[in-house]
């Protein structure tokens, strides 16, 4: 229990009612609500040492000179490390995922040796007796740079004679990788379905770069014993981060203890192997001390993998009833100035998803990963998914307007229907279930569609200079990563299974051992419903462990909407090996023969003789003592299990935006937002609905508010949080959510995966209600965020707004010693 | 060094500190209440938020300094009898994931109830303007602050803003399409 | 991060402050809320020898009546500006431009004086101070001088306060006769700087709109009034075409900034759309 009451109305005392389904409120909520939390950056080590990193001004030069001597004077100051110093040791830090046989990997070192090729990446690291010590120490750091010519323009990186970014390379392009389905031999061929078709739009899209901006700063406690080293980190990843640093350090894995504490959010940011966790775990063997590194939120925008960034070109295909007939995609991809662990796989990733809910014919689907002197961007909740979602349905409405059609008309014309699942696409992929016109109707019902349509036609005809739109979004979502032989044929470096294990404990209470690895999802509380089902065990009597690699030892971790599918599977699994060990034991005790006994409400009975019986918290006690069991069996009923999907699972959903236009300022305000998912089972109604009101918030922020700005040198711009624009609860709207519930078919639980689906789904949605606005005064694209200048631009000026408006200059440059804007106004 | 003297939660406490130490910082590695944290530098995510005196600042924008003589709050020390009415709001609301905004935003919550029992939603919103939640969309931190303001109000007392909507239906006995607003 | 070392001084009384100042050599900073300064000093933009706290100064805080005008203590803090009577009967402006001012945690501390002095193109007060005609008292070791809002805001960042002198109060003078006041804010999300605001008073006689004071927030390096509009507005009919043909001028003689918000242009053109929002809500209209 958690030392808060469960909620009035869901009787706690009725054990019959199924756990799955319910609105259990968190067992985590009991430490974070009171601040008994663990994060990495709470814990204190006896002699810990602590780390600033020295990083680099400049976004692309020669380290001619590196000069540490009064850096090493400095009061407190223990030892200062420069890439030169740790050249031998650092190896590379990883990529997983070489998308194409022949992608370009320049290496990654953690601290730059002889070259900076992005703005804050690391060229020395001080430690010192106190973080302020080590701070101080930063600015005593003298290094020398010549300047190279900084690359950041996709579009001229890839351009035959542009500057490199590493000039050992033949060109700026990693890779270039593609899909065409008529080769795949999983649809009809491209060229030809464009030149057949009656009608085709164009269009380039910019998904412009986003910071992840989890409110916990990364921090890392590195402490060796002996050979031995335990690494605390604030990561999503703590198994692959194990394999990985043993990999990159030559520390022996099983020498290697990762832990992630409490964690306080990812969304794909914290799935990295960062370089201060490979330079704390270098430093502390060096040193033989406990090392503790926690960044500044500055640092943490600047040099914390950013996401998105991509250019993509969409070409669509149809007849003049409306049915479409190929899609085409070209994508340039920013790598940054490196690979991290997935860097190259986000854009391969989303490559499978652009033909959305439709029956395209024909797809083809090509990208260039292209090198920039830029932080590399990586997983950022969706990870390829957004960015497919918002180009189809962005292209969607485009073709609906070049067709004179209803949107939704030509979205119902050529999407798939119920009776089709399970339904293989053009891409490849089976669709597992679903049914896209129910979730439809009722998300028209709870936006009031017809009402808000009404009054967008008051508000065209008044002239009203607020106007109104409408925006859909129908999308689905390959979720439950992954099938490890689907990923062994994308060449991704690991498999997708998940493992868990299950102690029954001599009191009868239950260990859960899980591979998948929570920072907020509430795995404590929905694992503890599986097994309190799958048992019949009180959902109290239920403990769950996570997140430490000597606890846990198997598991591949949180992100892609997996944990429940594949993680939560492996739980069931691992429910069913106990409760068949335990029918060996209950039938010895009993008497009976295995056959004769059903298993209910945990508790093994003879079949047709009720009252008898044997619960299988006893049998943990008997099994325990362990005075009388069965011959030939160990005395355990302890088991694991490691599940491997068959296929994806795919959520899907419509969502709906109704966004209010001021065409004299350009401020769009989102008037109601609407969205029914269907994600299959619900283990934990509360949770599933945060998720999506999380993943909303995320994606309404890449559509109105979020963006990754550099300046010409190279310079992120939005370096806090006074310019990087992370929505406050005032810049958001209520959401009316809903479900419609369509079991996934592929696994035991039958869920399909909730964590993206929100942040997928809902950027097209508020782009396409911004433009529905206003396309009737010739508006017919603005790029994102949707800035009040850009949605004004796109007004008077005519074009996306996108030029003009992404300033790069700040006229009023400051004085370093002058004090700028920061918080508010308010000395 | 510049010596102060601090009361926080209850207990008071006199130490030694540097003039630039920040009152989180004084707060989490000398006094040792790590359930305050660090969520940015520029005063913007209100993770840090605190009672001085009564009143919510954000204590990585105050100097240790600045407090020499004052009583300090934090969510370490709100529930010292049980838990604050806000407190099992954000537990029975769901208003939490990952937790780390999460004791500057209860902490930001009861200094807003203090000044209005009775906030609709939009007040709760622009009460809360000052700190940055990732995790939730901060519908359930709105719907918690508003089932923590009618509980403190007591109970059945009247709302000018209507009901607070529950934060979740159970879906278990409605499993095709349950649609909630 | 952590702010760069520095002496601490916590005077409590004026003289001692500015003795204090005077003693602190070369690279002194006034501490009032700290809201902005702190974080600047965080990021270590900042990196003053010494701060001079002027938290414990008595008698800098408090709202008094003084005859034709209101005293606002220079260290008043926003939220006691919200809550205090007289600003709510005498210029509600103010706190109608402080309710704007960041979130509570920050106007708990955030003091009046302090934005002020602090002078960012991008804050909320200069424009309502120089729209209210209102009188800055500045003190120095040798004696008090008070400044017209219209000398205060000198430059970027920069005031008339001199080095070695402080802030210590404002007097805004009480609007007699039908006042009507409007602060229109324009910004991006909640916690953000305006990226243009405008504050407009406006006196109504018979049908006419005998007096306006518009005030330009972020529209150049300091706070503007907004003269060609106020002109035009002298004497004009009450009636939404003549505040909006007169708000037309609003921009003009501006050099905003460009930055990642907004280019110039841009802010030029929102200045008019908010002059006649602001203007036609003081107005009554």
């Amino acid at each position: 229990m958690t030392a808060v009451e469960d909620r009035p109305g869901v009787p706690s005392d009725d054990a019959a009612a199924p756990e799955i389904g319910r609105a259990r409120r968190r067992k985590e909520d009991a430490r974070l609500i009171t601040g008994m939390t663990t994060w990495t950056d709470n814990m204190v080590l006896p002699g810990m040492l602590h780390l600033a990193v020295v990083r680099s001004p400049v976004a692309h030069a020669r380290i001619t000179n590196v000069d540490v001597s009064a850096v090493r004077e400095a009061p407190g100051v223990i030892a200062v490390y420069t890439g030169q110093d740790l050249a031998e040791e650092q190896g590379s830090l990883p990529c997983a995922w070489p998308v194409t046989p022949d992608m370009v990997n320049p290496g990654h070192p953690s601290i730059a040796v002889d070259q900076v090729n992005h703005v804050g990446e690391a060229v020395a690291v001080i430690v010192a007796r106190s973080k302020a010590a080590a701070q101080d120490a930063v600015e005593l750091a003298d290094i020398d740079y010549e300047p190279l010519p900084v690359v950041l323009d996709m579009e001229e990186a890839v351009q035959d004679g542009a500057d490199l970014v590493h000039d050992h390379l033949e060109s700026n392009t990693s890779y270039h990788f593609v899909f065409d389905a008529g080769e795949m031999g999983t649809g009809s061929d491209t060229d030809q379905a464009f030149a057949d078709a009656d009608v085709v739009v164009s269009r380039r899209f910019v998904q412009q770069r986003l910071i992840p901006a989890f409110m916990e700063p990364r921090s890392v406690v590195v402490q060796p014993q002996g050979d031995n080293y335990t690494m605390w980190s604030a990561t999503q990843i703590p198994h692959i981060l194990r394999v990985m640093a043993a990999m990159v350090t030559g520390i022996p894995e099983h020498k290697l203890r990762v832990v992630a504490p409490d964690v306080g959010g990812g969304f794909g940011g914290k799935l990295q192997v960062n370089p201060e966790e490979i330079l704390c775990l270098l430093i502390a063997r060096r040193l033989g001390k406990p090392v503790k590194w926690t960044e500044t939120r500055s640092e943490s925008l600047m040099t914390a993998h950013h996401g998105r960034d991509q250019i993509q070109y969409v070409d669509v295909a149809a007849d003049r009833e409306g049915n479409v007939k190929g899609l085409r995609v070209r994508l340039l991809a920013d790598m940054g100035a490196y690979l991290r662990l997935i860097t190259p796989g986000v854009p391969a990733l989303g490559a499978f998803m652009y033909p959305g809910i439709y029956k395209f014919p024909a797809y083809r689907f090509e990208c260039d990963g292209v090198f920039t002197n830029k932080v590399p961007t990586d997983a950022y909740r969706g990870a390829g998914r957004p960015e497919a979602t918002f180009a189809v349905e962005r292209i969607m409405d485009e073709l609906a307007v070049e067709l004179g059609m209803d949107p939704l008309e030509l979205r119902r014309k050529n999407w798939i229907n119920a009776e089709e699942f399970p339904f293989t696409t053009v891409a490849g992929l089976a669709y597992d279930s679903g049914d896209y016109e129910t979730a439809t109707q009722e998300a028209l019902q709870l936006l009031g569609y017809d009402e808000l349509r009404a009054e967008q036609q008051r508000r065209r005809e008044s002239g009203d200079p607020v106007q109104l739109g409408i925006g859909f979004s129908t999308f689905t979502e390959m979720c439950g990563l992954a099938p490890s032989r689907v990923l062994g044929s994308l060449s991704f470096g690991a498999g997708g299974w998940e493992h868990a294990a299950i102690r029954m404990l001599p009191t009868g209470k239950v260990e859960v051992v899980t591979g998948s690895t929570p920072h907020g999802q509430g795995h404590e509380t929905a694992w503890s419903q599986l097994v309190a089902d799958s048992l019949g065990v009180p959902f109290e009597d239920v403990e769950v462990l996570h997140g430490d690699t000597a606890i846990s030892s198997r598991g591949l971790d949180t992100y892609g909407s997996r944990s429940l599918v594949v993680g939560g599977s492996a739980v069931v699994k691992a429910a069913d090996k106990v409760i068949a060990k335990a029918r060996k034991i209950a039938a010895h005790l009993l008497e009976a023969s295995e056959d004769d006994l059903e298993f209910a409400g945990g508790k093994f009975s003879v079949r047709g003789t009720p009252g008898t019986g044997l619960g299988i918290q006893e049998i943990a006690l008997a099994i325990f003592a362990a005075h009388d069991y069965p011959e030939g069996i160990e005395p355990s009923i302890d088991a694991e299990a490691t599940f491997d999907p068959e296929n994806f699972s795919f959520p899907h959903g419509t969502h709906l935006c109704a966004m209010e236009v001021d065409t004299e300022t350009g401020f769009v305000k989102i008037r109601k937002y609407a969205c029914v998912d269907d994600v299959g089972t619900i283990v934990n109604p509360l949770i599933v609905e945060g998720q999506v009101h999380g993943g909303l918030a995320q994606g309404i922020a890449q559509a109105l508010y979020e963006e990754a700005v550099y300046d010409d040198d190279g310079n992120l711009t939005t370096g806090t949080f006074v310019d990087y624009l992370v929505p406050a609860a005032s810049d958001l709207p209520h959401f009316d959510t809903g479900n419609t519930v369509h079991a996934a078919p592929g696994n035991p639980i039958g869920a399909k995966g909730v964590g993206e689906a929100g942040c997928i789904a809902s950027t097209p949605a508020v782009v396409n209600a911004a433009l529905d606005a206003v396309r009737h005064l010739g508006v017919t694209d603005i790029r994102m965020p949707l800035t009040p200048e850009r949605v004004w631009r796109a007004l008077h000026d005519g074009g996306d707004g996108g030029e003009r408006a992404t300033a790069r200059t700040n006229a009023q440059a400051v004085d370093s010693t002058d004090a700028p804007s920061t918080s508010g106004g308010a000395l | 060094m510049t010596p102060i003297t601090v009361r926080v939660d209850g207990a008071a406490y006199t130490d030694d500190v540097e003039p630039r130490t920040l009152l989180v910082h004084y707060l989490r590695e000398q006094v040792g209440k790590v359930g305050t944290v660090v969520g940015c530098d520029t005063s913007n995510c209100g993770a840090c938020t605190v009672h001085l005196d009564g009143e919510a600042v954000k204590s990585c924008t105050v100097l240790a300094v600045q407090a020499d003589g004052c009583e300090v709050t934090t969510i370490e020390g709100v529930g010292q009898d049980g838990l604050h009415p806000v407190q099992k709001a954000f537990h029975e609301m769901h208003g939490l994931q990952c937790g780390f905004c999460t004791p500057g935003m209860i902490m930001a919550s009861i200094d807003l109830l203090e000044d209005n029992p009775d906030p609709s939603d939009d007040e709760v919103r622009e009460g809360i303007e000052g700190n940055l939640c990732r995790c939730t969309g901060y519908q359930n931190i709105v719907r918690a602050v508003r089932h923590a303001a009618a509980e403190m109000r007591g109970g059945g007392g009247g709302s000018r803003n209507g009901h607070v909507s529950p934060a979740v239906v159970d879906t278990a006995a409605a499993p095709h399409v349950a649609v909630q607003a | 991060m952590i702010p760069a070392p520095f002496q601490y001084v916590r005077p409590t009384t004026v003289e001692e402050a500015l003795q204090a100042i005077a003693d602190g050599g070369e690279d002194v900073k006034v501490l009032a809320g700290g809201q902005s300064l702190i974080p600047v000093m965080r990021l270590r933009l900042a990196a003053p020898e010494t701060v001079v706290d002027l938290g414990r100064v008595a008698g800098l805080r408090g709202v008094r009546d003084d005859g034709d005008a209101i005293v606002i203590g220079a260290m008043t803090t926003h939220s006691d500006v919200l809550s205090d009577p007289l600003i709510a009967e005498h210029a509600p402006l103010v706190a109608e431009a402080t309710a704007t001012v960041a979130d509570r945690q920050v106007r708990h501390r955030g003091t009046f004086g302090g934005a002020l002095v602090h002078a960012d193109p991008a804050g909320d007060l200069p424009a309502v101070a120089l729209a209210l005609d209102a009188e800055f008292v500045i003190a120095g070791q040798s004696g008090r001088r008070t400044v017209p809002a219209a000398e205060f805001f000198v430059d970027y960042l920069t005031t008339a306060v001199e080095e070695g002198e402080l802030l210590v109060e404002v007097r805004v003078p009480k609007l007699t006769g039908s006042w009507g006041m409007r602060y229109e804010k324009f910004n991006r999300v909640a916690q953000a700087w305006s990226i243009v605001a405008v504050a407009a008073v406006v006196r109504r006689e018979n049908g006419r709109i005998a007096e306006a004071r518009v005030g330009l927030t972020n529209m150049g390096p300091t706070p503007l009034r907004a003269r060609q509009v106020e002109e035009a507005l002298a004497g004009a009919e009450a009636t939404p075409e003549a505040v909006a043909a007169a708000a037309q001028r609003a921009a003009e003689g501006t050099e905003p900034s460009s930055d990642l918000n907004a280019q110039a242009d841009y802010r030029q053109h929102l200045a008019t759309v908010l002059t006649r929002r602001a203007v036609t809500a003081a107005a009554g209209l």
